[in-house]
């Protein structure tokens, strides 16, 4: 893959410590800061592999918006207590998640390695060709409002549909203790 | 670039696997509602990931288009599923999975 | 035009059915008159039977050989060979009986209006009557065996019901039960018989069948063992229904049923379904002498037996139940000596003139306030004048007095008993003895009931009514009964929904017999389709001796009554002489023992048995599977049970193993 290794292990690296922490961290407030880095990290890989646009999303939307939405809701219920809950799960559960999740990663890497055989059925849409006709964003934003218009479009209405739900949720609290 | 210098696709999702299973274990162990929310995007972003390192591997648009919708997908979960924990909050003044469990009661 | 003569009933039972079924059952609904289910019961049938008359009148004007008419309905059963149609066929036999049926019918009915009055759920009972007379209707429209025994069936059921309509009543519970298993031991024997004639003729269709016993050839190949087996299963079958020995206990307690369902079911209808399948398929029966003769010696001794016990019975409906047995043991001598006709003219005459007697004598039970017993009675020919005329004419009329319907056909029965190639001289005796007895114990239970000095108090019924009972019944029937079950009255007369029928069957139980007339008769002639007349040339009597005999009869009779009479009118010495022959009265009192009889040699050890295969194989075997499957579910469900935690992070630990555990399974040859 056509991708400098030392960006790629240098980023991977840091979404791999951070991700750690966002785990195993007691505060809710550390962990969500630990989960700005592993996006910053992913949008560092995305702009390796060449996917700009995606890239800038992720820091937009991800770190960004939603990170924002965590740290205010955080904020908002002083929730940030810290305490280490893992401790409570019974040994069994985590030994349990334990084996599984290695078993599984172990399994994953296996069948990976096994089935990769480099470049095969390659698409018209490599890294030069997109950048002859304008760039990553550019090729993007005309796949999405011509082959991909109707995803488009319904992402739209699922929108729509997270904000009503959103607002409905807040609101009828708000109104009961108005009551 | 010669061939040692490069990055074998493998290793790019056996990344991606391992924050996805980082992720689930977080979902499975944590019992604060809002660590596990962090934990499942977590997850979302490892397969976004996957996406597009197989989009550049095999030098197709899709799996970067399918980002797109995720992302969109993942901003609407987080805003309605940290508005339910709000909600359940103020009626249940916890985020303690432990303390919730009104699927036994 | 013709399905709806089945189909009124039918509906008549829907609308009552369903209104008592959805409305009147509910708790606290206003309690309904048996006015209106009534009315609407009696209309019903009373359609039926306008459609019934102009089907006659139809088949009247039509030449004897093409006399039918056939509706078919609808394709019912279409199996491999079988192919059953529902279809119904009306021809000169059996639209004598959906007249005798419609037109009794629509009487009981009426009269069912006044005697059930006081009852708690009059609309269950128009109900179960109309579903009855449908059930009867099917039976002798049917074109098919399997739609008679869809009749056949459907009449036992109504009544068993009809029996059992008051069963907080146990013993009247025990009684509809009793009816039931006594006619399934029947019904068994009737479809095996049905089997046999499919599997011998092909076909289960009474035209086919009646072409098929025509062919010379055909008979030829069929072995006679197998048609006389088929005949006597058939007879079997009709021995349940029609109350023939060994299987006629039922009939006498069935008069625990109310007495229009006595007068309906258990008198003039269906307990004559029997004759009506013995005639339907003559033919058949004819093939076999050991079948006929076996029918004759069978129905001669039930008639005699049953006389014997009529006798000693105190209940009057009791006697008028063992007289229905002995009569119907009449007709099935008069089918086994191979005179149909003459059966079929016992059935309507006998309809007419029991059904009669039934309501006359529930006119006395409802006037004497639910009092059954005779003895008790004594009198009541000045308090219920109507009943008493009436109930004159029906016991004339039994007791065989010419020109008395009775009379033409006992007549006609006991002369084809003497003469008829199939007869004896000793059926004949039977038969003559027997109508000695009947007329002996009918002036028995005449005279105790109406006759001489009443012997019941009646200032214990109240007697605030008395004179105005005696003279002025007509006032009191037209104000009817509002006071009857609150304040109690004396002995009256009863109102005119129950004397109208009385009244009109008394006029056919004078008139019936005359169509039926010896040498001229109109039945025998429009019978002739279905049934054949006798070659008179193979009696082995001539007419001289027939009207010797007929004078023989009614000399018999005569002497019977007037024996009767005066030992009836000094009760004392009446009495005197039943303590002489005490153990006789006894033993005919007890009804020769036959139900203790049955009681030991058959319900006690199917009893014993079923008490040990309950304990042995139901408790020990069968319930403990049964709850082991109980208990080791029971131990899976705690089991599982801890599963459920309520927490989904457990819960997702499970969907983490189970997708460890299927990609592992799915990439293990990869």
């Amino acid at each position: 893959m056509d991708i400098s290794p030392v960006g790629f292990y240098l980023f991977a690296g840091v979404a791999i410590a951070c991700s750690l922490l966002v785990v195993f961290k007691k505060s809710p407030v550390s962990s969500a800061f630990s989960l700005i880095l592993v996006f910053a990290a992913f949008a560092g890989i995305y702009a390796n592999l060449a996917a700009h646009l995606v890239a800038a999303l992720q820091v937009l939307v991800y770190a960004g918006a939603i990170m924002v939405l965590f740290i205010f809701v955080i904020m908002l219920l002083s929730a940030d207590e810290p305490s280490f809950d893992m401790g409570r799960s019974h040994p069994l559960v985590k030994a349990l998640v334990g084996f599984f999740c290695v078993a599984l990663f172990v399994m994953f890497v296996w069948a990976l390695k096994k089935s990769d055989h480099g470049q095969v059925l390659v698409g018209p849409y490599s890294v030069a060709a997109v950048a002859a006709s304008g760039g990553n964003s550019k090729v993007v934003s005309q796949l999405m409002f011509t082959r991909y218009i109707l995803p488009f479009e319904l992402t739209s209405i699922l929108l729509l549909a997270g904000i009503v739900g959103a607002i409905a949720l807040a609101k009828r609290n708000l109104g009961k203790e108005g009551k | 670039m010669n061939t040692e210098n490069l990055v074998a696709p493998w290793v790019v999702q056996s990344f991606c696997a391992m924050i996805f299973f980082i992720g689930l274990s977080g979902v499975l162990v944590r019992r604060n509602i809002l660590v596990i929310l962090m934990c499942v995007e977590l997850m979302l972003n490892a397969v976004n990931l996957s996406f597009v390192a197989y989009a550049h591997q095999l030098q197709d648009m899709g799996g970067q288009m399918a980002v797109f919708f995720i992302i969109v997908v993942a901003a609407a979960e987080s805003a309605v599923g940290l508005g339910l924990l709000i909600a359940m909050f103020r009626t249940l003044k916890t985020v303690d999975t432990d303390e919730i469990r009104l699927l036994k009661e | 035009m013709l399905k709806w003569i089945p189909l009124l009933p039918l509906i008549g039972f829907t609308i009552n059915g369903f209104w008592y079924a959805l409305i009147q059952c509910r708790p606290g609904a206003k309690k309904a008159g048996a006015t209106i289910p009534g009315l609407i019961a009696t209309l019903a049938i009373f359609g039926a039977f306008l459609i019934s008359v102009k089907t006659f009148l139809e088949l009247k004007g039509m030449p004897a050989e093409g006399r039918f008419v056939e509706q078919h309905l609808f394709n019912w059963i279409h199996v491999g060979d079988l192919d059953l149609k529902m279809a119904l066929r009306v021809d000169s036999l059996s639209t004598l009986f959906t007249l005798v049926i419609t037109g009794v019918g629509t009487l009981i009915h009426l009269y069912s209006i006044g005697y059930m009055s006081h009852d708690a759920t009059p609309g269950k009972f128009f109900a179960y009557l109309n579903l009855f007379c449908f059930a009867m209707l099917m039976l002798v429209m049917g074109s098919s065996l399997p739609i008679l025994f869809l009749g056949w069936e459907g009449v036992g059921l109504c009544s068993y019901l009809l029996i059992g309509y008051w069963y907080e009543d146990l013993e009247k519970a025990k009684a509809g039960k009793k009816a039931f298993i006594a006619n399934r031991v029947g019904d068994l024997g009737f479809l095996l018989g049905m089997f046999m004639i499919y599997t011998h003729f092909g076909t289960l269709e009474f035209t086919k069948i009646t072409e098929l016993l025509a062919r010379g050839d055909f008979i030829a190949a069929i072995s006679p063992a197998a048609i006389t087996a088929t005949c006597l299963l058939l007879f079997v079958g009709c021995t349940g229904k029609s109350a023939q020995i060994p299987l006629y206990v039922w009939l006498p307690d069935a008069m625990a049923g109310p007495t229009p369902v006595s007068a309906l079911i258990h008198a003039a209808t269906m307990v004559t379904s029997g004759i009506y399948l013995v005639s339907r398929l003559n033919g058949l029966f004819s093939l076999s002498h050991t079948a006929m003769m076996t029918m004759a010696v069978i129905g001669g001794l039930t008639a005699f037996f049953a006389a014997t016990i009529a006798i000693a019975q105190n209940d009057i409906k009791k006697v008028l139940a063992y007289s229905t047995v002995s009569q119907l043991g009449y007709m099935f001598l008069a089918c086994g000596v191979g005179a149909y006709t003459a059966g079929v003219f016992h059935v309507i005459t006998h309809a007419f003139f029991k059904a009669l007697m039934f309501l006359g004598a529930g006119s006395v039970i409802h006037g004497m306030h639910e009092e059954q017993d005779i003895l008790k009675m004594g009198g009541l020919r000045l308090k219920m004048p109507v009943t008493f005329v009436t109930f004159l004419v029906g016991w004339v009329a039994i007791c065989g007095l010419p020109p008395f319907s009775g009379f033409f056909s006992k007549d006609e029965i006991l002369w084809n008993a003497f003469a008829s190639p199939h007869g004896s001289k000793l059926l004949w005796v039977v038969g003559a003895v027997t109508a000695a007895m009947t007329a002996f114990y009918m002036t028995r239970m005449f005279y105790l009931t109406f006759m001489g000095k009443p012997r019941f108090d009646e200032s214990k019924m109240g007697g605030a009514h008395d004179s105005h009972a005696a003279h002025g019944h007509d006032d009191h029937a037209g104000h009817g009964h509002a006071d009857h079950g609150h304040a109690p009255q004396g002995v009256h007369e009863s109102p005119a929904t129950m004397t109208i029928p009385l009244v009109v069957l008394a006029i056919l139980s004078i008139v019936g017999g005359f169509i039926g007339i010896p040498h001229m008769s109109w039945l025998e002639e429009w019978l002739e389709p279905v049934i054949p007349a006798h070659d008179p040339a193979t009696f082995t009597a001539g007419h001289t001796t027939e009207y010797l005999l007929m004078g023989v009869s009614t000399l018999i009779a005569i002497l019977s009554i007037a024996y009767a009479w005066k030992t009836y009118t000094n009760l004392k010495e009446a009495s005197a002489r039943k303590a002489r022959h005490a153990k006789l009265h006894e033993t005919l009192e007890h009804k020769w023992y036959v139900d203790e009889a049955y009681e030991s040699a058959v319900i006690q050890p199917i009893y014993e048995m079923s008490v040990k295969l309950w304990k042995n194989v139901d408790v020990a075997v069968i319930d403990r599977v049964v709850l082991g499957f109980g208990r080791v579910s029971e131990w899976t469900g705690q089991a599982a049970r801890t599963a459920q935690t309520g927490s989904i992070q457990v819960y997702a630990v499970m969907i983490l193993i189970g997708l460890a555990l299927s990609l592992g399974y799915l990439v293990r040859g990869f």
